[in-house]
């Protein structure tokens, strides 16, 4: 498989805050991925460190095969748009299309201005005049019409409304479709996007906890419910994720397929099982009261 | 579309499954093309490798075929080897779960049988 990004033993320190703590993954080419954790968690320096906008504290980062530092060749394969990214005084949205047009090679500029009309932006405001939706919108459009092999998405959609956003996930998975590339997004809103995911990375407290295919991962856990004598029975030797009580009742949360073997046990116990959503599964994952961290699923 | 996919399950299963009651309904009868894997990522907003994995779980039980450079087709049988598939299930997914629901709630299997009687004499 083709690799577009090799991050090796990456760490990248700020003072005394190690922001990004031993992280190795690789990104395979023509997928869309999810670089998922709480804020703060480090997915903005991982981006960040990717596009060569910062150096690591040590270890490596490779993008299309080689170093991404000062690298026009990468470089210009990169399109990471960002909420945060500043323009220049003066500009406006036509402006920055049009410096997007001459830095992308595969820019296409019909499209951007089809999407332009799609989320209704006004080509001729100035960039800081903008609200923060039609910021967002500008940096998707962007990202979109860049075309570039690998495009980041760095929580891009925070300031977009419902009916943006969902046009932007239309719009991604359609252009997708027809000119596939490599896609990272970035956020802590999981719900929303898991769908679009082929594969997810999850990042807590700098470290990579997670690194699976999202289809793997749907049914990965399942919640146990019963009362708590009988509960603990059922977990005893098994990977518990959270348990909560409530009066004599449990519910206890564990890391397993709901194979047949636990449906008859919970079955004999008088136990209920229920399915554990991505969402669920990843906030048992990266809160602090979870039994189990930075262990490997499998 | 997104109401119509369950978030807890594996997706390609889910769109296997969709596409197993359209043959059965005879929605999609036996040699009819089968949407696109681009064509269902769109409509149900999802990713269209996710889609492409359940097209493909339905290739590899002979339930469809590819012709080359046209698409997906449902292949002939199909519906008949799904009908036998979903019979075998039928037992496990719906009689056992009656029963042992029933058991909870105090009724008899005399009792159920006898429901059951009394559903087939309604005309």
């Amino acid at each position: 498989m083709n690799r577009v990004v090799e991050v090796s033993n990456l760490s990248k320190s700020f003072g005394r805050v190690v922001a990004v703590n031993q992280v190795s993954f690789s990104i395979e080419a023509g997928k869309i991925y999810g670089l998922l954790g709480r804020n703060g968690a480090g997915k903005t320096t991982i981006m960040r460190l990717i596009t060569a906008q910062l150096f690591p504290t040590s270890g490596e980062v490779k993008v299309f095969g080689a170093h991404p530092y000062e690298n026009s060749r990468v470089l210009s394969q990169i399109c990471a748009v960002s909420d945060r990214q500043k323009y220049p005084n003066g500009y406006r949205v036509l402006d920055v299309l049009e410096q997007a047009a001459f830095f992308f090679p595969q820019w296409d500029q019909e499209y951007a201005f089809a999407l332009v009309e799609a989320f209704r932006l006004p080509l001729s405001r100035l960039m800081k005049a903008l609200s923060r939706g039609m910021l967002s919108a500008a940096g998707v459009i962007v990202g979109l019409a860049s075309r570039a092999p690998l495009t980041i998405f760095d929580e891009p959609y925070l300031g977009l409304d419902a009916v943006a956003r969902s046009i932007f996930y239309d719009r991604l998975l359609e252009d997708y479709a027809e000119h596939p590339r490599t896609v990272i997004l970035s956020t802590h809103l999981i719900d929303e996007i898991s769908r679009l995911l082929e594969h997810i990375l999850v990042i807590d407290q700098g470290r990579l906890v997670l690194d699976e295919d999202a289809e793997a991962l749907r049914g990965r856990a399942f919640t146990v419910v019963g009362p708590a004598a009988r509960v603990d029975t059922f977990t005893a030797g098994k990977e518990l994720l959270a348990r909560s009580p409530l009066g004599g009742q449990v519910a206890a949360t564990i890391m397993g397929n709901r194979n047949m073997e636990d449906r008859k046990q919970a079955e004999a116990l008088g136990l209920s099982l229920a399915p554990v959503s991505l969402q669920q599964l990843l906030v048992h994952l990266t809160s602090e009261q979870s039994a189990r961290k930075a262990v490997e699923v499998r | 579309m997104e109401y119509l996919i369950d978030e807890n399950r594996p997706i390609f299963v889910q769109i296997a499954e969709r596409i197993e009651n359209d043959i059965i309904a005879g929605e999609l009868p036996e040699e009819a093309q089968v949407p696109s894997t681009n064509q269902f990522a769109s409509f149900y907003q999802i990713n269209p490798a996710t889609a492409g994995k359940g097209v493909n779980l339905l290739v590899d039980q002979g339930m469809l075929y590819k012709k080359r450079g046209l698409g997906m087709y449902v292949a002939p049988g199909a519906r008949a080897k799904l009908l036998e598939k979903r019979r075998e299930q039928f037992f496990e997914q719906y009689v056992m779960t009656m029963l042992r629901e029933a058991e909870k709630l105090g009724i008899t299997t005399e009792q159920v049988i006898e429901m059951v009687h009394r559903r087939v004499n309604v005309p």
